[in-house]
């Protein structure tokens, strides 16, 4: 053989024999330091929308999983964003509990036309930094800056600011419920309610606590604590706190009594009917509403 | 000349009130007094509606440790106490007084005589700042007593006065070094003895010859009282810049001034001083600058706290350009978005800005020039942290240093896409310093 030969031949078999070893190191250490992964995880994340939104309190989806994987039970672990719960249910070979929708409620008034805008802002488009330098264009200290926090927050492109009233508004068909711009939102104008059957809910859209004539004076809708709404819900789901009047989305029956009731307008009820049907509807709606409500209060 | 060493800007001075002495304004019918007018806990009222006060009691007494006291500047009888907005239009819990007559308190010396003499020790010195409720009139209003509660391991080596007023418009300190200068070295004086430290240093910015002179004059009379003449860059009156200007040290960051050995005070501070600690005075009054470019009546008025800010600028007839008015200087002041509000302790100025100079230009994207960081005195990376607070990223925002920002906005004052820099990054420090106390 030829010297040229020979080197070809040795180099050929010196790196066959170091992947040989390297091979057999490998299988051992393989087998030594393996990680078991339940394979239920992917399965588990497979079912889930992968927005990582953080609604449901985890990371991200895959984390979620993880911890409903580890806890073994779907009990507090819920994804708000429309995972399929009940396939997660099948796949870790449980029972997944009825879960009503939930929604997030802008609870302001405080369009342009009910409070008019005092001062003009000329800052730096945050609500986070809008509300550590003054009350709100109409003064109202509670009210939303409709800077678009919220807007910022949405992952799911469910809440946009509405150019004519100046405040956000949320697309039904696209919110999840994960509360991610309640959460940003510095006055807690946003609340995360039960969407209720067919949408329909009735809530108060204001949170001032200030006392009536001062609220009133900024927001011609605002919530003045008179406690009218209180004393005619029949479900008692009505409380008055710091002049500011609360529905109680798990106790309402959406008889709508308290709407009527309200001086200023400031409770709204939507997804209703118009309202020459209403009548009718008070007979059947304490019965169909509490089927909805009931699960709600389990959870 | 001195100076500090990194960033600095050289905004228009706009100095335009500096010939008008100051004039007292008229005591008002009624006065609102608000129960924080400093940083920290609100004072506990200690009267009660239809009681008769007069001018000078305590009417909020301070029991937290970081508070001061507040007192009645009027005589009068109480109206009521609830909370009124302030001038961001927050509301907050005040006194609302109705004025009879100006009758003070007993043992307040009304006199306008110059009492030269200390005969107080150092702990009555800082019992007295604290009774009289003296906070830092340079714009934080920090309680003073507290700077004066020297750790028992700290030593002052130097007390320095702040009288560099690098805010543009304000004039104030400027008419009380002309006006004032006795009363102020009496004040210097006390707070020499209150901590303990060999020498005082005056700063004041290069712009204001006749004001150097004068107070050179003055305190010639006094050893251990030195005037300096610092070169005018804002912002030469912050805290830390001062301390560096001045004695050339430097001030860790998150640190005090007491760590390197310094005290410093405003000099409207030490005018106060010298009124609790010489005529057992508190603080009723506050100095204010009233100035903007088309405002023809320029004034600098000595206000009695709880006078309508409405007051006084329908007293010097508010211009019709008027774009938007500020409490405070340019720079840092803060935009007053509720007129119906009232002045409190500290409050320097009220400036009308013309709807030219008050609009903020369109924002482009950020070029990375670098304008802001040559800027920024502390030495920061403005850019950074306007970007790291956009993306939410407050754990960037604290290795990036986002917590020693003095927020003094010399970084959006040059920013040629208009960005809003310093609001952004006052947002993220607000997150990150809410983050950092989590952690605890």
């Amino acid at each position: 053989m030829t010297p040229t030969v020979t080197t070809i031949l040795y180099a050929a078999l010196v790196i066959g024999a170091i992947g040989m070893i390297a091979a057999v190191i490998l299988y051992f250490v393989s087998k030594a330091f393996k990680v078991i992964e339940d394979p239920r995880i992917d399965e588990v994340a497979e079912h889930l929308p992968g927005a990582n939104c953080g609604g449901c309190g985890f990371a991200g989806c895959r984390a979620l999983a993880e911890a409903i994987v580890k806890a073994n039970t779907l009990d507090g672990y819920k994804c708000p964003a429309g995972g399929d719960m009940k396939a997660i249910a099948a796949v870790m070979g449980l029972e997944a509990a009825e879960t009503e929708p939930m929604v997030a409620v802008v609870r302001c008034n405080g369009s342009c036309e009910n409070a008019p805008a005092k001062v003009k802002y000329d800052s730096a488009l945050s609500c986070q930094f809008a509300t550590s330098i003054y009350a709100g264009e109409s003064a109202c200290p509670f009210g939303c800056l409709g800077c678009g926090d919220c807007v910022k927050a949405c992952k799911f492109d469910a809440i946009h600011i509405d150019d004519t009233t100046g405040l956000p508004v949320v697309d039904e068909e696209k919110c999840v419920g994960c509360g991610a711009c309640a959460k940003t939102c510095p006055r807690k104008v946003i609340e995360i309610r039960l969407k209720g059957k067919l949408g329909r809910r009735v809530f108060v859209s204001c949170v001032n606590k200030e006392k009536g004539a001062a609220a009133r004076k900024n927001c011609s809708a605002a919530c003045i604590g008179c406690g009218k709404c209180a004393k005619t819900c029949p479900f008692e789901a009505i409380t008055v706190e710091n002049n500011l009047a609360y529905i109680d989305f798990t106790k309402c029956k959406s008889c709508r009594k308290c709407v009527a009731e309200c001086p200023t307008g400031a409770i709204h009820a939507v997804n209703f009917p118009p309202k020459k049907e209403a009548p009718a509807a008070p007979a059947e709606k304490p019965a169909a509403p509490a089927e909805t409500s009931t699960p709600a209060s389990e959870q | 000349m001195k100076t500090f060493k990194i960033g600095g800007i050289h905004p228009e001075e706009n100095k335009l009130a500096k010939e008008q002495s100051v004039e007292i304004f008229p005591i008002p019918k009624q006065v609102t007094v608000f129960l924080t007018q400093h940083l920290g806990a609100p004072s506990v009222p200690q009267v009660q509606k239809g009681d008769k006060v007069k001018v000078g009691q305590l009417i909020g007494k301070a029991e937290a440790f970081i508070c001061a006291n507040v007192h009645s500047p009027v005589s009068g009888t109480v109206a009521k106490i609830e909370p009124v907005a302030d001038f961001l239009g927050y509301k907050k819990d005040a006194v609302v007084i109705d004025v009879e007559g100006d009758e003070w308190a007993e043992g307040i010396d009304t006199s306008s005589e110059l009492k030269k003499d200390i005969t107080l020790t150092k702990q009555e010195i800082i019992d007295r700042m604290k009774a009289c409720g003296i906070v830092g009139l340079g714009g934080a209003c920090f309680p003073t007593h507290v700077k004066y509660m020297v750790p028992p391991d700290k030593q002052v080596d130097y007390l320095l006065i702040n009288a560099a007023e690098c805010e543009p418009y304000i004039t104030v300190d400027y008419r009380m070094m002309l006006e004032r200068a006795d009363e102020v070295m009496v004040g210097i004086e006390a707070m020499l003895i209150a901590s303990g430290a060999p020498v005082a240093m005056i700063g004041v910015e290069a712009n204001k010859p006749d004001a150097i002179a004068h107070l050179t004059k003055v305190a010639a009379n006094y050893k251990n009282i030195q005037v300096v003449e610092l070169k005018t860059k804002y912002p030469q009156g912050a805290e830390k810049q001062l301390i560096k200007a001045l004695t050339g040290r430097s001030v860790p960051n998150g640190k005090l001034p007491i760590e390197v050995g310094c005290i410093v005070n405003n000099i409207a501070t030490a005018f106060a001083i010298y009124e609790a600690v010489q005529k057992n005075k508190p603080i009723i009054e506050t100095f204010t600058t009233v100035s903007g470019k088309s405002l023809k009546n320029l004034k600098n008025y000595r206000v009695r706290i709880g006078t309508c800010i409405n007051d006084i600028l329908n007293a010097v007839g508010v211009p019709e350009d008027t774009g938007k008015i500020i409490s405070g200087g340019p720079m840092m002041g803060k935009a007053i978005s509720n007129l119906n509000a009232f002045t409190v302790k500290g409050m320097s100025s009220l400036l009308l800005m013309t709807e030219k100079e008050s609009k903020r230009g369109e924002v482009y994207e950020c070029l990375r020039c670098g304008k802001c960081v040559h800027a920024c005195p502390m030495g920061l990376e403005p850019y950074m942290l306007h970007a790291f607070t956009d993306l939410q990223r407050y754990e960037d925002c604290e290795k990036y240093g986002i917590m020693n920002c003095i927020e003094c906005g010399s970084c959006s004052f040059g920013c040629p896409s208009n960005r809003p820099i310093l609001d952004m990054i006052r947002v993220g420090k607000n997150k990150t310093g809410a983050m950092i106390r989590a952690r605890k």
